[in-house]
């Protein structure tokens, strides 16, 4: 077994390099004459993750083992992981990209982020710990019926765990060809073999390595960027911001934004404007609804309540939930540098030229600070920023499918197919080593097949399901007399139908008849601006001829997307679900279906009644306060 | 899930010291819940609803509203470190204290 295993994990060290290095290379950010300088970091930071993992490898004998690193993470080492399984692309680059467009908006959005690990703090980390195992279910199925638990819990930490997954692999695969290049499909297939050779060999205890390593490497580099940001400043935020909001850039984007209104806005009005609200999000109903899928959500996903398992105890899972805070709070203070300093250095304009959506602020950060495109410095500090944002997502991807893998061999196939029987703990792991290539495969699968897709709101998705089905059914197993079965399957059966539901009739899916109205009023308005930008150019002034330059490529842009949207929506007039417009207006259905969500586990547990849950109550109840037989059980 | 223990539950949770560590647990953690989820709402409520308020410079360009946005992070660390504290010095000992009995008489 061994040697068998150490043949595999040469053979996948080998066939992810081959992937990386060997593809069709098209334009990417790093220029071709320095991709061997991303090629030399990626392969460091591979071969440091591959040999942490080969060390692993060794230690994974259990079930325990490969599931929660056999529950021996320290409480400062599971906080690390916990940054690392949470610091997505979406927040690495996301964040800082949104910030880098639409200022204040931005840094507020990261705020929710932080703010959901009070919840987690407060009320699920150390009663799951108490009285958890392995996995999400584990707990439900503590107290109700144990069949029924792990059938329903199954299902959500798999449905919850494949919206995530679909977005970080989409994510991925998108953002390694913009950053050097290589075909979407074989970036997709780059980011699922690495992921599928940590957790295959390593399981929990690789993953909590490759998540640290990952976690240090992010905030390493994040600090070296604040701190050359910064320090022209004297480290003074008001001289910083006063810069950011005096540049012409940053303005001009301020005035695009606001469109008409912006005309009687004299530069640094417009300037000031940036670190005002309400440049991104419209709707405050919306962003609430947002911010409480974060909050709660946070505590309901699979791949971050599994971390609680990896801690001894109760203190120790305290203890890893603070250095989360701090990790990650402190990250996201630092973003706020990242963005405006890509605002001001990079500019607005450059950063979405390079990808619509802004990700590429924090990468183009710092390859401007390193000097430049055309330097050897710039270059590298692209390259090490590149290289950590594909730690980052390997990395988040590796949790997702070691929690989504653990939901099938754990919970379905021990716990429900052997109906609980003894299963020797060899065959354990080998069903959760199948597990997760399966798993594996089908995340590279469907990033692939979702090329091209809009997947963004897949995360948002994951985080209201998590909020509205797992957060409510978890809370009330742990906190609630009356709590049972009944209760539970309504709760993961309403919360996620409904948060499901309201996404699908929401604004985030295609509208084929409002496209082809929006699409038809770029293509209709063409003629006047094209008249407006040739009289501009022929003035003979200047500045009018710059901006009417720039004008017009905009304009060519977005002719040229008006045209490519009216082809994909080409002979259909209603949307996935047969609708001509969103039936809910919101973009979040968290503000509906978490209420909802909680509503169905007290009704159901009202209308039915289970004698077990009944009877479970006074061990769950002293069990999750106290603790009694966690050092017992950790002790064999 | 049978862990093989014959302690009986029913008496730890009518153990006094039980009781009253439930009682301190409960009320602490939901008042500092409820103050923490307000407290965080209060941000994109005010950004909506009171943008005079956020436009208004306090330190050179930096405003109100970001300043806030910075609160936010200080307070959130606040109520991790505070409940630490609290939990490391009084609620951790309460309950070694009683899961040590019951292991010994049950287990």
């Amino acid at each position: 077994m061994q040697v068998f295993n150490r043949r595999l994990l040469t053979w996948g060290i080998a066939g992810a390099l081959v992937v990386v290095s060997g593809t069709a290379l098209a334009q990417g950010a790093v220029a071709p004459e320095y991709r061997w300088l991303t090629f030399s970091v990626f392969a460091a930071i591979i071969g440091l993750t591959m040999y942490v993992t080969f060390l692993a490898a060794k230690r994974v004998k259990t079930a325990s083992d490969f599931y929660t690193a056999g529950g021996g993470v320290s409480g400062l080492q599971n906080g690390w992981a916990i940054a690392g399984d949470y610091l997505s692309a979406a927040s690495f680059l996301g964040i800082a990209g949104l910030i880098s467009q639409y200022g204040y908006d931005g840094f507020m959005y990261s705020v929710g982020w932080l703010v959901a690990y009070i919840t987690v703090l407060l009320l699920i980390a150390e009663p799951c710990r108490n009285i958890g195992k392995y996995t999400l279910p584990d707990i439900l199925a503590y107290r109700n019926n144990p069949r029924a638990m792990r059938i329903v819990g199954a299902i959500s930490v798999i449905t919850v765990s494949t919206f995530y997954l679909t977005a970080q692999m989409v994510g991925g695969g998108v953002l390694v060809k913009t950053l050097i290049g290589i075909d979407y499909e074989y970036s997709v297939i780059a980011v699922g073999t690495l992921m599928l050779a940590y957790v295959l060999f390593g399981g929990m205890v690789a993953t909590t390595w490759v998540q640290i390593i990952k976690a240090v490497l992010l905030v390493a580099a994040s600090l070296i960027l604040v701190m050359l940001v910064w320090t022209p400043y004297g480290f003074s935020l008001p001289a910083f911001l006063q810069d950011v909001v005096g540049d012409p850039k940053v303005q001009a984007r301020v005035a695009s934004l606001l469109g008409d209104p912006a005309k009687n806005m004299t530069a640094a009005e417009l300037g000031q404007r940036f670190l005002e609200p309400g440049l991104y999000f419209k709707n405050p109903i919306d962003q609430i609804s947002l911010g409480m899928a974060l909050v709660f959500g946070t505590a309901g996903l699979p791949h971050i309540l599994m971390r609680f398992f990896t801690v001894p105890t109760a203190q120790q899972a305290r203890k890893s939930v603070v250095w989360a805070m701090a990790i990650i709070g402190g990250f996201y203070v630092l973003t706020l540098f990242l963005g405006f300093g890509a605002a001001k250095h990079v500019g607005p304009q450059a950063i979405a030229a390079v990808d619509a959506g802004g990700n590429m602020a924090g990468p183009l950060l710092a390859q401007f600070l390193g000097g430049g495109p055309e330097s050897m410095l710039g270059n590298f500090m692209l390259a090490f920023v590149s290289a950590v944002a594909f730690a980052t997502i390997v990395a988040v991807v590796a949790g997702l499918v070691l929690a989504a893998a653990s939901a099938i061999a754990h919970d379905l196939y021990v716990g429900v197919y052997h109906g609980g029987d003894v299963v020797p703990p060899q065959q354990q792991v080998r069903a959760a080593r199948i597990a997760t290539v399966v798993v594996g495969a089908m995340a590279i699968t469907i990033g692939i097949a979702a090329k091209g897709q809009n997947v963004a709101h897949l995360v948002a998705l994951a985080f209201a399901v998590a909020a509205s089905a797992n957060f409510p059914c978890v809370l009330l197993t742990l906190y609630w007399k009356r709590c049972n079965t009944g209760g539970i399957v309504l709760g993961m059966i309403v919360g996620t139908v409904v948060a499901v539901g309201l996404t699908l009739v929401s604004p985030n899916v295609t509208y084929p008849k409002a496209v082809r109205e929006a699409s038809q009023k770029v293509l209709d308005g063409e003629v006047a601006k094209r008249s407006a930008i040739e009289a501009a150019l022929a003035s003979g002034d200047a500045t009018a001829m710059a901006k009417a330059a720039t004008d017009a490529k905009a304009l060519d842009k977005a002719v040229q997307k008006a045209r490519d949207d009216m082809a994909k929506v080409e002979g259909r007039t209603t949307s996935l679900m047969g609708l001509e417009k969103p039936l809910f207006t919101l973009k979040n259905p968290g503000i509906i279906s978490i209420p909802l969500g909680f509503l169905a586990v007290l009704l159901g547990s009202l209308l039915f009644r289970d004698k077990r849950s009944e009877e479970m109550w006074p061990e769950v109840y002293a069990r999750q306060n106290t603790g009694i037989l966690v050092s017992k059980a950790s002790a064999h | 899930m049978a862990n093989g223990s014959n302690i009986d539950w029913d008496k730890v949770i009518a153990d006094p010291r039980f009781q009253a560590l439930h009682r301190r647990k409960q009320s602490f953690l939901t008042g500092l819940m409820v103050f923490s989820v307000v407290f965080y709402f209060l941000l994109p409520i005010g950004a909506a609803y009171f943008q005079d308020l956020y436009k208004t410079k306090v330190w050179g360009v930096v405003n109100f509203g970001l300043l806030f946005a910075l609160l936010q992070f200080v307070v959130a660390w606040g109520i991790a470190i505070y409940y630490s504290r609290v939990a490391n010095r009084d609620f951790d000992s309460a309950a070694r204290e009683i899961a040590a009995d019951y292991e010994k008489k049950g287990g």
